[in-house]
C-alpha cells in the first residue's frame, strides 16, 4: 500500500536522483550498440525512476502528471513501434524486420542503417518495458485502485 | 479419465527426454550451432550491422522476431495485470 510520508528528506534526494537516472536509462537504452545495454534493461532503469517518483511523492500528484490513460497508450505504443517497422521492411520490399530496406529512404551506408533499425526497435522495447513496470508496480501496490492507502 | 491423461503426460515426458539424449553436450565446441551459427555472428556483426556489441546485434538484428515476441509477452503481461487487478469502479479520481 503506498501512503504519503511527506518525509522532505527523501523528496529532495529523489528530486536530485530522479534525473540522473532517467538520463543513465536513456543512455543505457541509445548506448546499447556499443556497451551493455539495450531496450529491456534501460526500459526497466527507466520504470524504475517512475516507481522511485510514486513511492516518495502523493500518488495523485503523479498521476496528474502521468496518468494511467496515457501509460497504457505507451505499454501499446512500443510493440506497435516495433512491428511498423517490420511492416515498413515489407513495404519497401525486403523481408520482415529486414533493416537493411530504410537504404531506399536514407541512403547511407547499409550497415549503419541496420544499426539505425537496431535502434528504433530498441527504443520501442524501451517504451513499453518503462510503461509496463509502472502499470504492475502501481497494480500490484495499490490492489487496482489506484489511490492512496487509508493507513 | 485422469489415468489416461497422466498416461499421455508421463508419454509425452518421456518422448521429450529420450530426445535429450541425441542433443549434443552443454557448452561442446563441436556442435553445429557452435560450429556455424555462432562464429558467423561473431566474424560478421561489424561488417553487417556496424554494432560492436555482438549480443545486442543478435537480440535486435540476427533474431529481430525472437524479440518481438519477447515484448509482446511484457505487453500481455501488463494487459492481464491490467485486467485482473485494476478495480475502475472503485477509483474516485478517474
Amino acid at each position: 500500500m503506498i501512503r504519503l510520508y511527506n518525509d522532505l528528506i527523501i523528496q529532495t534526494v529523489c528530486r536530485i536522483m530522479i534525473p540522473l537516472i532517467q538520463l543513465f536509462a536513456f543512455y543505457v537504452i541509445a548506448h546499447g550498440h556499443y556497451s551493455p545495454g539495450g531496450g529491456f534493461q534501460g526500459g526497466c532503469i527507466l520504470g524504475a525512476s517512475f516507481i522511485l517518483m510514486l513511492i516518495a511523492y502523493d500518488i495523485n500528484w503523479i498521476k496528474r502528471r502521468f496518468s494511467e490513460n496515457k501509460n497504457v497508450i505507451l505499454i501499446a505504443l512500443g510493440v506497435f513501434i516495433y512491428a511498423l517497422v517490420g511492416l515498413l521492411c515489407i513495404l519497401l520490399g525486403k523481408e520482415y524486420l529486414n533493416y537493411s530496406a530504410f537504404q531506399k529512404l536514407i541512403p547511407i551506408d547499409i550497415a549503419r542503417v541496420r544499426a539505425l533499425g537496431t535502434l528504433i526497435i530498441e527504443i520501442g522495447v524501451g517504451i513499453t518495458v518503462m510503461a509496463v513496470m509502472v502499470s504492475i508496480f502501481l497494480n500490484l501496490t495499490t490492489f487496482g485502485k489506484h489511490e492512496k492507502g487509508e493507513v | 479419465m485422469k489415468v489416461f491423461a497422466l498416461i499421455i503426460v508421463i508419454m509425452t515426458g518421456g518422448a521429450l527426454v529420450y530426445s535429450t539424449l541425441d542433443m549434443p553436450d552443454w557448452g561442446d565446441p563441436n556442435s553445429p550451432a557452435s560450429l556455424h551459427i555462432s562464429p558467423r555472428y561473431i566474424e560478421k556483426t561489424i561488417e553487417e550491422t556496424a554494432t560492436p556489441n555482438a549480443v545486442t546485434s543478435v537480440l535486435a538484428d540476427y533474431r529481430g522476431y525472437d524479440t518481438l515476441g519477447e515484448t509482446t509477452v511484457i505487453f500481455t503481461a501488463a494487459v492481464v495485470c491490467i485486467l485482473l487487478l485494476r478495480r475502475i469502479e472503485d477509483d474516485k479520481t478517474l
